[in-house]
């Protein structure tokens, strides 16, 4: 394997990030490789949604490094950040749509808001996005609000891949769903990740979305990654806090907290 | 009694930081203007939003305002037999003072309030997360529209309660007072002079960047949901309407405190 071939799509080290007293991240060490699906679970407040938000730059890590492509993003300048933003697609947890927008204005803001394509072309990718997420062309025209929280997902992830990017993530992308429609967007997540060769990074605690998702599972507690390895080894890793989240069980090294400190 | 010090220490440390913060975030959106993307349909859409939009409620005011100062100037002056001085009294006040302060005042209840809970729902929301992912700059694209728009379309909205104050005051000067139209008309030319009308429309300038820029900054850095936007929304309309009365009384002493 060459050296380039070698190097992680995306490699955090050391990342430390922490608002009042509060640490959030506390060294965290990360490699995720092009064409890989890596999930990080987590229990809820556990960093998650900071760590992707410091890769994408929306968070500035108080120390380490975060490479994409090799080349170091923390600290980077305006434009050098707006250049590298055109390489991410995100699906947010509550989709964030614009609720000014029409359904295909919003798969087509990145097109046209972020990269100058005419209105008209962006629209028959849009709609192209929005037929390749299973909705067809009648649902284009709705506003944001008039549709279910599943269509709202499936809307989020053809923005998210819209601009074809080479790395998506997707925070949370099954949370509030019903388990059929959680299993549809899981299958989408896959036929995207698969048939496009995307790098993937998704923060997930639904244990069956990150099975059927992941190539690699990396579990971040108390601000560290306590464990990482393929998926197919997750029910064999040895590891106390693994067990205990994967098995959904109270009674473990896992404590859960119930009153304000 | 360190406790008390301390404690007025720790405000005006927020007060200072808060400054600074408003002042970098209003630097930088202004620095979006020299480069593209420009977004001029989105600033002829807040033009409409806040010009258009606004007709109502400012003209209503207006009216009103001229009408009401009308009345009361010609009841003060008969005390002193200078009943003549109305219609220089309705056109100089509103044209100097009052047409740009109830202007701005207005405006900061309908469009500041609007602008920070719009922008402050889509910061809880992660909208703004969104469009940075979509590699579009929020504060191209969301805030530097509302501030040119509020900065030009201000002027335009005094002009028109300068106009509608004036004819309010005529209003009641002819009809209820009983002064001649064409006397009255010529009073309020005799002593109004371009400086009037200028400063005033330089102050509406002002209270149109100072009432946007405090919606979308209260919004931007608004946190925790429903009652996060809520508190944005308060603050925005609260620091948008006292900073128009400092800037008032600023552009005033500019004006005229020689």
């Amino acid at each position: 394997m060459s050296e380039a071939e070698a190097e992680p799509k995306i490699s955090v080290r050391g990342v430390r990030k922490s608002f009042g007293r509060k640490q959030v991240l506390d060294g965290v060490d990360i490699d995720c490789h092009s064409g890989e699906s890596l999930v990080v679970i987590g229990g809820s407040g556990t960093g998650k949604s900071v760590l992707v938000k410091c890769i994408l730059g929306l968070l500035h890590p108080d120390a380490g490094s975060i490479r994409i492509d090799g080349t170091e993003t923390v600290g980077l300048q305006r434009v050098a950040r707006e250049r590298l933003l055109q390489k991410f697609g995100m699906l947010f947890q509550g989709s964030a749509l614009f609720d000014s927008l029409t359904v295909w204005e919003n798969v087509a803001f990145g097109l046209v808001q972020g990269r100058g394509m005419e209105r008209s072309q962006a629209r028959e990718i849009a709609l192209a996005k929005l037929a390749s997420v299973g909705l067809g062309p009648e649902v284009s025209l709705l506003r944001t609000a008039e549709l279910s929280g599943g269509m709202q997902k499936r809307v989020g992830l053809a923005r998210a891949i819209a601009a074809e990017p080479e790395i998506v993530f997707f925070d949370e992308p099954t949370t509030g769903l019903d388990p059929i429609m959680a299993d549809v967007i899981n299958d989408l997540i896959v036929k995207c990740v698969r048939e496009v060769g995307t790098t993937a990074v998704s923060i997930t605690h639904d244990m069956v979305s990150a099975r059927k998702i992941a190539d690699r599972i990396a579990m971040l507690h108390q601000g560290h990654i306590v464990w990482h390895g393929p998926t197919a080894e997750i029910d064999h890793s040895g590891n106390p806090f693994v067990d205990q989240f994967i098995n959904g069980r109270a009674d473990g090294p896992i404590k859960m907290q119930v009153r304000a400190a | 009694m360190l406790r008390f010090v301390a404690a007025i220490g720790a405000a005006f440390l927020t007060f200072l930081t808060g400054t600074g913060r408003l002042v970098v975030f209003a630097g930088l959106t202004l620095a979006t203007a020299f480069t593209p993307p420009f977004y001029l349909r989105a600033i002829l859409r807040e033009m409409v939003n806040i010009g258009y939009f606004s007709l109502p409620v400012v003209g209503l005011t207006a009216i009103f305002t001229g009408m009401v100062l009308a009345l009361q100037s010609h009841t003060g002056f008969s005390r002193f037999a200078a009943e003549g001085a109305v219609a220089t009294v309705v056109v100089l006040s509103v044209t100097r003072e009052l047409g740009p302060v109830i202007t701005g005042l207005m405006v900061a209840g309908r469009v500041g309030a609007a602008m920070a809970a719009e922008i402050g729902t889509m910061r809880v929301t992660d909208q703004i997360d969104a469009l940075t992912t979509l590699s579009t700059d929020p504060l191209r694209y969301l805030v530097l529209p509302r501030l040119l728009a509020g900065l030009i379309t201000l002027p335009i909205l005094v002009l028109v309660a300068d106009i509608i104050g004036v004819f309010g005051g005529y209003l009641v000067g002819v009809y209820r007072l009983g002064f001649n139209p064409e006397a009255y008309l010529n009073r309020t030319q005799q002593y109004l002079q371009t400086t009037d009308v200028v400063s005033g429309l330089v102050k509406a300038a002002a209270f149109g960047f100072i009432v946007t820029l405090m919606g979308c900054y209260h919004g931007y850095y608004s946190r925790g949901g429903a009652q996060g936007v809520g508190q944005a929304t308060t603050h925005a309309v609260v620091s948008g309407s006292i900073l128009i009365l400092v800037f008032n009384y600023l552009i005033t002493a500019a004006f005229f405190g020689r």
